[in-house]
Formats: C-alpha cells, sequence, structure tokens
C-alpha cells in the first residue's frame, strides 16, 4: 500500500488547494449564512466543480465521470474541510454517486451523467432517530400496485430540501434493528405524500427532516436487490465514512494551523503567548494527532481504492479517529484563542460547528468503536 | 519471477534449512535473547548454532556492505529477509546496541580503521556494546554533560559518571560522550568516544528498577586512559553523531515493543464475554479505541519511512514517532492490567512467568522517559516543526 501521494495524486490536491482557496473560502459561507440563501450552497460554484472534475470523481468514465477513485476524492474533500466549503460533493459526488454504482443500467445512465455534469442534486435519506442507525430503519415501503408505498420519517437529510431526486432506505421486511430487509429506492421529492422542511444546522449547512405519507414509487425505482440494500449502504456509508474522514481533517488541519498562527502573534504579560510551554506542549500534541490521522485518512481511502476486504472496516476506524481527532482540534483552537475565540468574527468557532456537524453524520467515534469492538468478536 | 521474488524462496529455503527448531518458539522473557560478547553464555546448543548460521550468512546485519560482516543486501531485501524469518517464528539471532546504534554511526561517521576494527566483532556477536549518554546531571538536557576528557596528545584521560547505561555490567565496549572542550556553547566541545570496559578506571553498577530488574548502571570513569584513534568523527563535535544516534533510539523505542497478542483478544480471554460482547463495558470502548489509535500509528509509522525513502527527510517527525508511540505503548499496558486484574499482579509464579506482565507493564513507564522524555519531544516539536517562538 503506499502511503506516499504519487505525482496525479498530488496535482490533484494543488488543484483543489488553489480551486477552493480562491472560489470558496470561508467568507464564501459567512455570505451563505449572512444572506440565508434558499440553496445553502452556490449552483455556479457547483457547476465549476464539475468543470472541474469534482462532481464526477467516483463516477466512471462511460457515464462521463473521470473515476479517479475515492482516495483523489478525499483530497478534495480535505481542501473543502479547509476552506469550510458548502457544496452537494458529500451528498451528490460521494453517497449518491456510489449508491448508483450499485443500480440498474437503466438508473445509471440516466443519474450518473447528471452527478458528474452537476446537473442533479441527490440526497441520502437514511437516518431516522437521533443517532446514526442504519439497522434500525423503520420507514415502511410496502407492495402497492406495480410498486411500493413508503411511510415513515427520516431526519438529517444532506441537502434534502434542493434534492431532484432521493435515496430513501426503508424496510420492506423483517423489523427495526435487523440489518436484513431493508431496501432503497429512488423517490422523487415532489412526489405526492413528501413533506420536507429544512433544517439549517449549527454548521450553516444543509439538511432537512422529510416525512414520507403514503409515497407511491413504482418497482423500478428499487436500487439493488429487494431487502438487500444493506450491501449497498455499507458501499455508500464506507465511502462517505471515508471521506468525511478527509473533510475532518482538513477542518482539524485548517483550525490548527490558524492556531498555532494566532499563538505566534498574541501577546500578553508582554510576550507572544506561543512562548508559553502550557501551550506548546498542547500545540505539540495536537501536531501528532493530526499526523497520526492524516495517516488513517490516506490508508483507508487507499484500501478502497485497491478492493481491500478490509476496506469498510478501516473507512469506519478512520471516521472515528478522525472524529475524535477534528473534534480536539477545535476545542483546543477556540481555548488558545481566548475570548476572540469566542466571537463570530474569528473563524474558529466556524469550524468548531462543521467538525462537531462531520463527527455526527454517518456515525460517531463511539459508534464506530463499537462497530469495531463487534466486528473484531469483543 | 522478480529478483526480490528469488530472494525470498532462497531466503525461505535457507531458513527452512539452517534455523533450529527451539529457536521458532517465541521467547518466553528478555532472558532468552542472544546478546553476545565476550561474557555471554549460550543458553542452549541451538541458540549458539544458529547465531553462528546468521553469522556466516551475513544476516545478523542483512544491509552492512560484505566486508564488515553484512550481506549488503538493500532495504527491500532485508524486509523481505525479516517477513521469512516472521513467517517460520525465528528468533532474532543477536540483539545488540552495536547493531542497532552504535553500527549506523560508525558507517556514517567512522574512517576505514575504526570500521575494519570495530564492525565485524558486532556483525559476529563477539563485543557487547553500551551507550555512555546520560549523567545525574544530563539527563533530558543531555548537552550539559561534564563528563571530562583531558588531552594527553596521542590520547584522553576521561573522568565522571554515566547514569542509565544499558548493561554496562555485561557489555565488553562502551560509546561515550564525553566534554573536551567547556569554553564555548554547551552543545561544542563534545566527543564522541570508544573504550574497553576493561579498561582500568571503569566501574559499572546495577541500578534496580520498579520492575524489579536491573537493565541499567551507573558507571563511574576515574582517570580511563582513551586511545585517539578511538574519537569518532571530529573533536567537539560529537553532537551531531549523538543526536544522528538519538534518531534511530527514538525510531526503535517508539516502534517496538509490541504485544504480540491483540489486547483485545487477551481481554476477552482474561474477563469473558456476556452477548458476545466483553464482560466490562467501558473497559472495551478504551480497547477499541487504544486498537483504533494503534492501527493508525503503525500506518504512520509505515508512511513516514516511504516519505523518508522518497527523499524527504524524517527530521523532527521522529520526535512525533517516539513520542506517540511511547504514550500508546503505555496506555495499551495500563489497559492490559486492566484487563488481567488479580492475575496481572502477580510477581513471583510460574503462572504468570514470574510476573511478565506486571514488570513489562512498569517497564513501559520508562518508554517516555529514554531516549529523551515527552516532554522534550514535545519541546522538538515545537520548536522545529511548529517554529514556536522561545521554543
Amino acid at each position: 500500500m503506499a502511503l506516499v501521494l504519487n505525482e496525479d495524486e498530488v496535482m490533484m490536491r494543488d488543484m483543489a488547494q488553489g480551486f477552493f482557496a480562491e472560489k470558496a473560502p470561508v467568507k464564501a459561507l459567512r455570505v451563505l449564512r449572512d444572506t440565508q440563501d434558499e440553496t445553502g450552497f452556490d449552483r455556479a460554484l457547483w457547476a465549476d466543480m464539475a468543470g472541474m472534475g469534482f462532481a464526477g470523481i467516483v463516477v466512471p468514465e462511460e457515464h462521463g465521470g473521470v473515476d479517479m477513485g475515492y482516495l483523489a476524492a478525499g483530497l478534495v474533500a480535505e481542501q473543502m474541510g479547509r476552506n469550510l466549503t458548502a457544496s452537494p460533493f458529500l451528498s451528490t459526488a460521494i453517497l449518491a454517486a456510489t449508491a448508483l454504482k450499485h443500480g440498474t443500467d437503466e438508473q445509471k445512465s440516466e443519474w450518473l451523467p447528471k452527478i458528474a455534469s452537476g446537473k442533479a442534486v441527490i440526497a441520502l435519506a437514511l437516518d431516522e432517530g437521533v443517532k446514526h442507525n442504519p439497522r434500525g430503519t423503520a420507514t415502511t415501503a410496502e407492495p402497492s400496485g406495480n410498486g411500493f408505498k413508503l411511510n415513515g420519517s427520516k431526519a438529517m437529510v444532506v441537502d434534502g430540501h434542493v434534492a431532484d431526486v432521493m435515496i430513501v432506505a426503508a424496510r420492506t421486511s423483517g423489523e427495526a434493528g435487523d440489518a436484513e430487509g431493508i431496501s432503497l429506492f429512488l423517490v422523487d421529492p415532489k412526489s405526492k405524500g413528501v413533506a420536507t422542511e429544512r433544517t439549517i444546522m449549527v454548521d450553516s449547512r444543509n439538511a432537512a427532516r422529510i416525512d414520507l405519507d403514503d409515497v407511491e414509487v413504482s418497482g423500478d425505482a428499487l436500487i439493488g436487490t429487494l431487502d438487500g440494500g444493506m450491501a449497498v449502504l455499507d458501499a455508500v456509508l464506507t465511502a462517505g465514512r471515508g471521506i468525511a474522514a478527509a473533510e475532518l481533517l482538513g477542518a482539524g488541519a485548517q483550525a490548527f494551523e490558524d492556531t498555532v498562527a494566532y499563538i505566534k502573534e498574541r501577546k500578553q504579560f508582554g510576550q507572544i503567548i506561543g512562548e508559553f510551554q502550557a501551550l506548546q506542549h498542547r500545540s505539540s500534541h495536537l501536531y501528532s494527532e493530526l499526523e497520526i490521522a492524516r495517516s488513517a485518512v490516506i490508508g483507508a481511502l487507499t484500501a478502497l481504492d485497491e478492493g481491500d476486504e478490509k476496506a469498510s472496516a478501516y473507512c469506519a476506524m478512520a471516521k472515528a479517529k478522525l472524529g475524535s481527532v477534528a473534534k480536539l482540534a477545535s476545542q483546543e483552537g477556540v481555548q488558545m484563542h481566548g475570548g476572540v475565540g469566542m466571537t463570530d468574527e474569528y473563524d474558529i468557532g466556524l469550524f468548531m460547528k462543521r467538525i462537531r456537524v462531520l463527527q455526527e453524520l454517518m456515525g460517531d467515534a463511539h459508534y464506530h468503536m463499537n462497530e469495531f469492538a463487534v466486528a473484531n468478536e469483543f | 519471477m522478480s529478483d526480490l521474488d528469488t530472494f525470498r524462496m532462497e531466503a525461505r529455503t535457507w531458513l527452512e534449512a539452517n534455523c533450529p527448531a527451539e529457536m521458532r518458539t517465541a521467547e518466553t522473557s528478555d532472558k532468552d535473547a542472544c546478546w553476545g560478547g565476550r561474557n555471554f553464555k549460550f543458553k542452549s546448543e541451538a541458540q549458539k548454532v544458529w547465531l553462528e548460521r546468521m553469522v556466516a550468512q551475513g544476516w545478523t546485519v542483512p544491509t552492512w556492505p560484505k566486508e564488515y560482516g553484512g550481506a549488503g543486501l538493500s532495504r527491500k531485501e532485508e524486509i523481505v529477509l525479516l517477513q521469512e524469518m516472521k513467517r517460520i517464528n525465528a528468533r532474532n539471532p543477536l540483539s545488540s546496541f552495536g547493531i542497532w546504534m552504535l553500527g549506523p554511526a560508525l558507517l556514517k561517521f567512522g574512517n576505514e580503521e575504526q570500521k575494519a576494527e570495530h564492525l565485524p566483532p558486532i556483525a559476529r556477536g563477539e563485543i557487547r556494546w553500551c551507550q555512555g549518554y546520560s549523567e545525574p546531571g544530563a539527563g533530558s538536557d543531555l548537552a550539559s554533560l561534564k563528563t571530562k576528557a583531558e588531552d594527553m596528545g596521542d590520547h584522553y584521560i576521561v573522568n565522571g559518571q554515566k547514569v542509565w547505561t544499558s548493561y554496562a555490567d555485561e557489555a565488553d565496549w562502551i560509546f561515550c560522550l564525553v566534554r573536551t572542550d567547556n569554553t564555548g556553547k554547551k552543545h561544542h566541545g563534545i566527543s564522541f568516544v570508544l573504550f574497553d570496559m576493561a579498561s582500568e578506571g571503569v566501574e559499572a553498577r546495577p541500578i534496580k528498577l520498579i520492575s524489579g530488574r536491573s537493565p541499567f548502571c551507573e558507571t563511574f570513569l576515574t582517570d580511563v586512559k582513551v586511545l585517539k584513534k578511538n574519537l569518532l568523527g571530529e573533536e567537539h563535535k560529537g553532537w551531531s553523531i549523538a543526536k544522528y544516534l538519538l534518531t534511530h533510539e527514538r525510531e526503535m523505542i517508539g516502534g517496538g515493543n509490541e504485544a504480540a497478542r491483540p489486547l483485545h483478544e487477551l481481554a476477552a480471554g482474561s474477563l469473558g464475554l456476556e452477548d458476545g460482547k466483553l464482560a466490562d463495558p467501558m473497559l472495551r470502548a478504551k480497547i477499541a479505541e487504544a486498537e483504533i489509535d494503534e492501527w493508525a500509528f503503525n500506518l504512520t509509522m509505515k508512511r513516514k519511512l516511504a516519505e523518508a525513502k522518497a527523499g524527504a527527510s524524517l527530521g523532527a517527525d521522529s520526535s512525533m514517532l517516539k513520542y506517540y508511540g511511547t504514550e500508546l505503548n503505555k496506555r495499551k499496558y495500563e489497559l492490559m492490567m486492566d484487563a488481567t486484574g488479580h492475575e496481572g499482579l502477580e510477581w513471583e509464579s510460574d503462572r504468570s512467568n514470574d510476573g511478565k506482565m506486571a514488570r513489562s507493564w512498569l517497564r513501559t513507564k520508562g518508554n517516555s522517559i529514554e531516549g529523551g522524555t515527552s516532554e522534550v519531544q514535545l519541546n522538538i516539536i515545537s520548536k522545529h516543526i511548529l517554529q514556536l517562538p522561545g521554543a
């Protein structure tokens, strides 16, 4: 396993670095927030990202993508994390694209090119309760006519209020808690019975609650096999966790670098506060944690690209590690900034907010530590 | 088949034919290791034969040049050899500070005469070395060392005291930092010298540790004569050699000491499972966390080595690896003690293999002190990587 970036990957990283720093820096998120933007991201930016190949980064070339793999996607996500860039990259380019790669030929031909070209935003409607718990899916899909009828409520549906189509996880057999019996359906948000409530989150980014009341879908809306949705979900969540970990790495690293820069300038007691060993040691500890965390991200995403059978476990482990490390970076960041760390003017608080949301998405550190123990039979 | 595959097959065949059966079992205690040297008594005929055969192959120091007792293998071939040894569970034929620490410094800084004199006996396990660095007043602040070497023309007269000298009571020679000049800055005026522990005026006294073991000594030096041909590198400029060597030591301490069995297996065996989960749910979470950290740390070791091989200098990141690795190791052993409960506390019994768990646990406390404390590593990161003022 190569843990050092090759030439193509370095080029991808540098390109993404320049792109996001110029087109979608932190202040762009502030504008979206302060103008109460209805979309929650900049559609022109998303079109530009598609032009750069970012939207189709894991879409096969035959469907209009650049198919560079998940490590490359992680390098893009890392830069988005550094700039707190709002975009449908996670929902559409990663989660939906990965799900649809498991779809029928018709589904692939219809949706993958639209993802790659930036013409469709697609949301994954999975979670229901207060915590991530795929097996706990209780939303039902009952046979109806030549299709299904969906009932239930979804929460934390990222980009749900602007989605052109949703991928909904619903139970077609068994009961909440079973891994088997879940199926995935493409649902048009404009269908009768779909009620969408936008829920702007603490990070000023998109999410929605979706209520499904006797929503009819046709039989060809099914992605993957009936009752076998968990296999597809595993692939989708593996990719999502790996990419969320990469975004956490970017956000955590930037929060850390901003903090180190700050303590090199701030003076108290007649001296630069960065001279105090109390702050130096905490900074050096954080540096170490971030280096360890970077290896976890690169290792997990490389394993995913190489088809390693443990990739799913590694991406979950990386998500657990990055959740903890990025949280530490943001908490220490605010503390070391002192009073100004509590103000809206400084960016460090925005990093803390985004990191909190990313920690929660697709399972927090506790969730993945438990899953790790279960997988290792202890 | 690539050259590397060919080498793998050759190594495999040779090891199968030449590694004695008794040398294919895990070492049960650190007393099973072969340290070589003039005073070493082999524990078995197999141990002796295994060393002799590996020496003849040049495989105690696989990457050293052949003229110094090595096999001239590439780094990749060495990795293959180690993998093949691990495959049959072969023991390390020779544990040696000469191999791990002095050897690399001799290869880099030694003159031809010094290399020819000292490297082959290290490779053959004939001379055992110890390291004379720390002093009672110079631990973390190593550069403030005071052991004095007075210039007497063709030789030095050395006076002073060293401490934490690993196995000084069993070693044949010592590589030692001495002060040859105290007029300038403290990093200047340090010289790196080699001398025989049997020299007149050398006395080593073991220090008993909390683990009950005594791997370290205090070493007293009174009017010890050291010939100038045994000065490594330039006079007064031994600090750069010491730093080079410490980097090697840090990588070793940071990376080594892995427990053979995963922590969760040990805990499951000790505490049992309830509904498939470790009976202690709080400990279960901490073990999961530590094992995820260990995975990420091992990846980091690999990544940093790969980066170093690709041309980037490891530099102060060796401090990061040392800091993180030793703190993680301490954490793991605390969790092992939690998992083994009353049994882990046994100090003297066959069942506990003479208190192996408790003694190992206590030993790890030194990991974050020796080779530069964790606090010193954090200072180095602050200064050289983060470039914080005043660090």
